[in-house]
């Protein structure tokens, strides 16, 4: 895809996030908004993925760690193929497939079931070592939100990612600065998570625009080190795309009613 | 006499075994390996083997995730870690996906010693069997703890297997092994025991005991908490109508609770449990403190007694 199509791509995924949440009347939208370009670059672009093979053994993998951001991961899996679009509208719903939190067990795609925080990236390096034992070549990836850095399993991973030289394995920091009740700084400062993950042995590239998915996928093209895992912080903006929802802490795990889907589509769909 | 052996001796040797003849075992521990017996798999597939540091968390988490590439991964530490301070890790990314994680933790119970209340376990029957999706089994000796670990191998699904720190006796007769049906050690009419792990020894001595003085008593051991085997339970409850059940555990939500949820609404039952009253352990040796809280062969066999 051109990026002018990736780009739709993610126009097409808020819009779907907005659509979700409201008829959830509930789930996480600004941690959502602010995933959207990192999602959309390893599923339309990066991973080797097979959406009517979901099970393919040797596919890449994505865990998301952060995962009450599933709303966009859902509708990435849905725009990429993995299953009918109509599936979204059962978002929270009883019986859906659209868990709270992503069920591996439930929706095609998902691989590890996710939502506690600081687990995912635990489970995902379980998975590069796997392959890396395996020797099949997938590489995995996955998301942490910036608060979830203040769970202390999280740096117990990152330890263990380059321990076992997993240069097949690469962290996303969605780096939004907000967190349920302000900012990271205000909650419990991360200081400089740049720093930290360097010093835990990663090699750390900053995205100054995660929300830019050019920016985004030059991040990922950077090459490994040998023996080193990365970690990409993404600048992004919580709730990006609903100008009202922007850098808003009150959007982080509110759903718009009907009069603030309607404001919100009109903005996306333009 | 047979020689005694602790059951997580034998659980190391199952996994040297399954290693041998399954290239997907995976063996992970947090630095206990000389503890918990992983170290003979270390040696022998150190590819295979993981020493993920003191961090219980990640190992379990890890764990789950090398379960989603095929496979099977043993994970070990003690018991009170391995089911409490990673209990949500076990619930959340283990049990409630249903991945094919193995919980080999050891060191479960009062039995662990000079360590004392720290490292001692009494919760953790409990805790994993009140998870859905989780097989809780508690092998009675050191040839059980082997078959139970080569049958958590065969199948696919989360087992949280428990084994014990000390030496302990070792039953010469060849006992099949079924998660999830119970041995019958002794056959009688006038009352049963319901045992699980180092109980059942004691248990099976009390009734021999209690023969001589021409009362039959039942014994069975329930290696398997869960799923438990509800028809043989309420088939020797109800034969019975005396239940006593001993564990090295609390009595609160342990094999004593699975057995009396099986048969409760069935019949009247005298019911008794055995096992700590609901607090903590300390340091001793293992034999003062099964004398301290009630589990000493002497006591199970006076309770016994006084049941019968």
């Amino acid at each position: 895809m051109d990026i002018k199509e990736l780009k739709e791509v993610c126009r097409q995924v808020r819009i779907d996030i907005i659509n979700e949440v409201t008829e959830a009347a509930s789930g996480h939208p600004g941690g959502s908004l602010s995933a959207v370009e990192m999602l959309v670059a390893l599923y339309f672009e990066v991973m080797n993925i097979d959406p009517k093979d979901p099970q393919k053994p040797d596919r890449d993998r994505f865990v998301l760690s952060k995962g009450h951001a599933a709303p966009a991961l859902y509708a990435v899996l849905a725009e990429r193929g993995y299953f009918d679009k109509e599936e979204l509208h059962t978002l929270r719903k009883l019986g859906s497939k659209l868990q709270g939190h992503p069920d591996p067990r439930k929706l095609p795609g998902i691989d590890a079931a996710t939502g506690s925080l600081g687990q995912g990236i635990s489970i995902a390096v379980g998975m590069a070592l796997g392959a890396k034992l395996a020797n099949n070549g997938a590489k995995v990836y996955t998301m942490v939100g910036d608060g979830e850095n203040q769970e202390g399993m999280v740096w117990e991973a990152a330890m263990a990612a380059a321990h076992y030289k997993l240069d097949n394995f690469t962290v996303f920091l969605d780096r939004n600065n907000l967190q349920i009740s302000g900012t990271n700084d205000e909650v419990m400062s991360l200081g400089d998570v740049h720093a930290k993950y360097e010093a835990f042995g990663f090699d750390v590239i900053e995205v100054e625009d995660g929300n830019d998915i050019e920016q985004v996928l030059a991040a990922i093209a950077v090459p490994f080190t040998p023996g080193k895992p990365k970690c990409i912080i993404a600048h992004t903006v919580k709730g990006k795309g609903v100008s009202f929802m922007e850098n808003s802490v009150g959007w982080h795990g509110t759903a718009p009613k009907e009069d603030q889907r309607q404001a919100a589509l009109k903005e996306l769909e333009g | 006499m047979s020689e005694k052996k602790a059951t997580r001796n034998a659980y190391g040797e199952a996994l040297v075994e399954l290693g041998a003849v399954n290239d997907k075992i995976v063996v992970l521990d947090a630095d206990l390996a000389p503890s918990v017996m992983t170290n003979g798999f270390a040696k022998q597939f150190p590819e295979r083997y993981f020493n993920t540091g003191i961090a219980e968390a990640n190992m379990v988490d890890m764990s789950a995730g090398l379960s989603t590439m095929g496979y099977i991964p043993f994970c070990s530490t003690f018991a009170i870690f391995g089911a409490g301070r990673v209990y949500e890790m076990v619930r959340n990314s283990v049990a409630y996906p249903r991945f094919n994680v193995k919980l080999g933790m050891t060191h479960a119970g009062i039995t662990v010693g000079e360590d004392g209340s720290s490292h001692q376990s009494i919760e953790d029957i409990a805790l994993m069997r009140v998870i859905p999706n989780m097989t809780v089994i508690v092998p009675c000796d050191a040839n059980e703890a082997k078959k139970a670990t080569f049958a958590a191998a065969e199948m696919d699904g989360p087992v949280y297997l428990r084994f014990a720190r000390p030496s302990s006796f070792v039953f010469e007769e060849d006992m099949p092994f079924e998660i999830g049906k119970a041995n019958v050690l002794r056959d009688g009419d006038d009352g049963v025991i319901f045992a699980c792990g180092l109980m059942v020894k004691p248990a099976v001595d009390a009734a021999d005991a209690l023969k001589e003085q021409g009362k039959n008593i039942s014994v069975v051991n329930i290696h398997t908490i869960k799923p438990l085997d509800k028809e043989t339970v309420l088939k020797y409850a109800t034969r019975c109508k005396k239940v006593l059940t001993i564990e090295e555990h609390s009595v609160i939500g342990g094999l004593g609770d699975a057995v009396a949820d099986a048969i409760i609404g069935h019949g009247d039952f005298a019911f008794r449990k055995l096992g700590i009253q609901d607090q903590f352990g300390q340091s001793g040796t293992p034999a003062q403190l099964l004398e301290v809280y009630g589990l000493s062969d002497a006591q199970i066999l006076e309770a016994a007694k006084e049941m019968f």
